[in-house]
């Protein structure tokens, strides 16, 4: 039961490509920076392995250049 | 963003980790927006958009607010401002939440045998008044005093000097942008003859070079340095950050050039004189439009008690100039200030290329130095030599700190020697302010009393016994504070704080009052382009708390100067700013009708025929200019100085006993002493407490890891701090910095009381510290 969230870099260039990728991922809502090629990403999962399963599926893409997370919070469902 | 209750755990859980990585990447990426975001939060349902200035740092965004049954739910930038655009920074998106903490001060507390009682307004105001009567009677009119703010409201500072100035007689009015931009003031009154930036926002649209003078931009003027970035992008503008300490800007500068502490005096001469050796002169600007002084030297750095100094300025001619200069060849200088000659060549290059407009931004970096008013003078002769002032995008560009530092204390004239127009020292001055104040002319003082720093050491002293404190937190910011918060603390003092929040300030009050904050009240702020901004009230404020404008009010009604204060309730800030614009009526400083600052993103002075103006001194945009295509009007003969000032040392350097230079400062997360966005959850998650920033070969010569605890000493005391390495920022070597919002963590019990002679302005950026692993 994990929200945690991240700053995301995009391999340059590909920052809209990205987007869409994560947009499409269930769990995950991106935020994305006006000015920068950057990106804001908050997972909400339900147990660890399905937190440990969306983080290797994100860092698959391939449109990823690297991820830094900033914070965490175990939570019950509500 | 919005702060209507939220559904659930979760879903707030969800948003604080966003906002948690909104605010890192802040941090990290200077001038990051997400005003995406911030549209995307705003709710269904009717809210009801209003505009006002941002409530904290001084650039003077305008933001809008979102009022939902009254209450404020929502914020975002106003697209209409040309400050900002739309934009904000965290902690604009984030101000509103600063009116809702839980410990608001809601009613009036009297200390009653060590214990805080709570009274009525009206009794608490009565007890002020009559303490104040009794104080004078007592003592005399020089023994009650008001340290205010540049966070006080135009009409909050204007009533606060008519009361103590007019009515009482006493010059004891002061306020925290002594701390933050005297020298500024007195940098601006000897170059040019008159105060307050001459260019505009605007500039930062046409400059082809930013010179970031000591200016962490990145962090205290986020939505400012966002537009030199784009900029940057859009025209190919270049970044250069000289500093000391590499920050948020250097990372995102072209050229990052570190000095050693104060020695930006003599690269500014050195600069001077590559201006000079290489041709690069505007012999004509100089010929038609300038003088050469010089005043005294080796002028001290008042740390002693009635310190006292008053320059005498000498004219000299452009020989005896260049003949000074001849001592800060870029070769010299390397040596003295770390800078190597190459790069003192390259700045030079960049003001003396013709084709090359420049705008230089400083802030506290110049202005807390014991040569505060000289490196603003040395600042001024490099785009003074070069004629690169007063037209678009060529613009030596003083930023100020807070959102009324110029428009409270600089207009308003809230400072010892200040009238709203003029000092005091003037007999016209006086007579004008005597007249509009309807109070004999013989009240007002033509001697100023104690500038900040000497206003606590009277109370020290016990020439000061009352003290009225509003909107600041001097127990956190005074340097060298554990003197002055004793001072306080001695029998027979009497202070009176207006606050929204409890403080390490209000721990030493015996009255604390409530106040109302920003947009619970009707007020005005000016910022740093000479910009006067209106906001109205939009929400009641908590339980009893006031405007800081009508606790004036009611007090000088209770002793006794009704006739002065006689206005309405109702439309109070409306007839005093009606009240005040007649001292500004000019074409020199006329301010903009209410009307105006009601239905527009405010309006820069001075404001004429309908118009702001946007260059002062050039004919082509200024309508107070009558001689020539430029005219400094601020002087008798019209021509602005330059100014002889050599390279001295700072008031205390690093030795053998105390060997790092202590640098002190803001972080973007937090507003000043943090007593507002420390109540903001997100911004005390982005930064919690503070810490001591080392060098990472320091911190490893000396074993010290990141977080450990690491003591540092001066010669007023010492303060245990976590070590930050590779963070945020970094010093140079033999250097350490330290942020002074953390009340938990005070670091001015161990900074210096030294201030420029000139300005009076303490430097907190300097002084010897010896480190130690705790």
């Amino acid at each position: 039961m994990s929200i945690k969230s991240y700053i995301v870099h995009p391999v340059p260039g590909r920052k809209s490509q990205l987007i869409f990728q994560l947009s499409k991922m269930s769990s995950c809502e991106v935020v994305a920076a006006e000015n920068k090629d950057i990106l804001i990403l908050v997972t909400d999962t339900s147990t660890k392995e399905e937190d440990d399963e969306l983080l290797s599926k994100i860092n698959e893409l391939d449109h990823l250049s690297m991820l830094t997370m900033v914070s965490g919070f175990n939570t019950t469902s509500n | 963003m919005i702060f209507n209750e939220l559904s659930n755990r979760r879903t707030f859980l969800r948003r604080m980790a966003k906002l948690s990585a909104m605010a890192a990447a802040t941090a990290m990426f200077p001038g990051i927006m997400f005003p995406n975001e911030q549209l995307a939060a705003i709710p269904n349902g009717s809210i009801d958009w209003k505009k006002a200035p941002c409530r904290f740092c001084g650039v003077g965004c305008g933001v809008l607010v979102g009022i939902q049954q009254g209450k404020a739910v929502a914020v975002k930038g106003d697209p209409k401002s040309s400050v900002n655009k739309g934009l904000c920074c965290v902690k604009g998106y984030h101000s509103i939440m600063a009116l809702y903490g839980a410990d608001r001060l809601t009613k009036p507390l009297v200390k009653e045998n060590g214990k805080y009682v709570e009274k009525t307004m009206d009794e608490a105001l009565q007890l002020i008044a009559e303490k104040m009567k009794e104080t004078i009677k007592d003592y005399g009119k020089d023994s009650v005093s008001i340290y205010g703010s540049g966070q006080w409201t135009i009409p909050d500072g204007y009533v606060a000097s008519k009361l103590f100035k007019g009515c009482i007689g006493t010059n004891n009015v002061e306020a925290n942008a002594r701390l933050c931009m005297a020298s500024a003031v007195t940098g601006f009154m000897s170059s040019f003859g008159i105060d307050e930036p001459m260019g505009c926002y605007e500039d930062i649209d046409h400059a082809n070079v930013f010179v970031l003078w000591g200016n962490n931009m990145a962090e205290m003027h986020p939505v400012l340095f966002s537009r030199l970035l784009d900029q940057r992008m859009n025209r190919g503008s270049k970044i250069v950050d000289f500093a000391t300490r590499t920050t948020r800007t250097s990372t995102a500068a072209d050229k990052s050039i570190m000095f050693k502490p104060q020695t930006d005096l003599a690269v500014a001469n050195s600069i001077c004189y590559e201006i000079v050796n290489n041709g690069w002169v505007n012999e004509r600007f100089i010929e038609n439009h300038c003088n050469f002084s010089k005043g005294l030297t080796n002028i001290g750095y008042g740390m002693e008690d009635k310190y006292s100094f008053q320059d005498k300025p000498e004219m000299i001619d452009f020989d005896t100039y260049k003949e000074f200069l001849k001592d800060y060849s870029p070769e010299k200088v390397e040596k003295i200030s770390g800078v190597s000659a190459r790069d003192i060549k390259y700045m030079a290059s960049l003001y003396g290329d013709p084709n090359v407009k420049v705008m230089s931004l400083w802030c506290m970096g110049a202005n807390q130095h014991t040569r505060g008013t000289w490196i603003n003078n040395l600042i001024y002769n490099i785009h003074l030599l070069t004629g690169k002032i007063s037209s678009p995008g060529n613009s030596p560009f003083s930023l100020t700190g807070q959102p009324s530092a110029c428009g409270t204390v600089r207009e308003v004239g809230t400072l010892t020697h200040k009238l709203p127009h003029g000092v005091v020292m003037n007999e016209e001055h006086r007579k004008e302010a005597a007249k509009i104040w309807d109070v004999p002319i013989n009240n007002i003082d033509p001697k100023p009393s104690y500038h900040t720093v000497e206003m606590f050491r009277a109370l020290d002293r016990g020439e000061i016994r009352f003290m009225w404190i509003q909107v600041t937190n001097p127990m956190v910011t005074m340097p060298k504070l554990k003197r002055y918060r004793d001072a306080a603390k001695k029998e027979g003092r009497f202070i009176v704080v207006s606050d929204i929040y409890p403080t390490p300030t209000t721990d030493i009050a015996d009255v604390i009052l409530p106040s109302a904050c920003w947009i619970e009240r009707e007020g005005m702020y000016g910022n740093s382009e000479r910009r006067t901004q209106y906001f109205e009230q939009m929400i009641e404020p908590p339980g009893q708390a006031i405007s800081d404008t009508w606790q004036i009010v009611e007090v000088a009604r209770r002793m006794g100067f009704g006739k002065q204060f006689a206005y309405k309730k109702e439309t109070h800030i409306e007839e005093i700013y009606n009240e005040y614009r007649r001292f500004h009526d000019n074409k020199k400083h006329n301010m903009a009708p209410l009307e105006v600052l009601k239905s527009q993103p405010g309006a820069m002075w001075p404001y004429v025929d309908g118009k702001s103006t946007k260059w002062r001194f050039n004919a082509a945009y200024d309508p107070a200019c009558t001689q020539g295509e430029f005219d400094f009007y601020g002087k008798p003969d019209h021509r602005a100085v330059i100014w002889q000032r050599p390279y001295e040392q700072a008031a205390e350097e690093p030795d053998a006993d105390y060997p790092f230079w202590l640098n002190t400062g803001r972080v973007i997360e937090h507003w000043h002493t943090g007593s507002m966005t420390r109540r903001i959850p997100v911004l005390h998650k982005a930064m919690p407490q503070a810490y001591v920033e080392l060098n990472p070969e320091d911190a490893m010569k000396m074993g010290i890891q990141n977080g450990d605890p690491v003591k540092l000493t001066s010669r007023r005391g010492d303060i245990i701090l976590p070590a930050s390495i590779n963070e945020r920022g970094m010093p140079v070597r033999g250097q350490v910095f330290v942020p002074f919002f953390d009340e938990g963590m005070l670091i001015n019990e161990i900074t210096l009381d030294a201030f420029c002679p000139i300005s009076k302005q303490p430097d907190y950026k300097k002084c010897a510290v010896k480190i130690t692993k705790a």
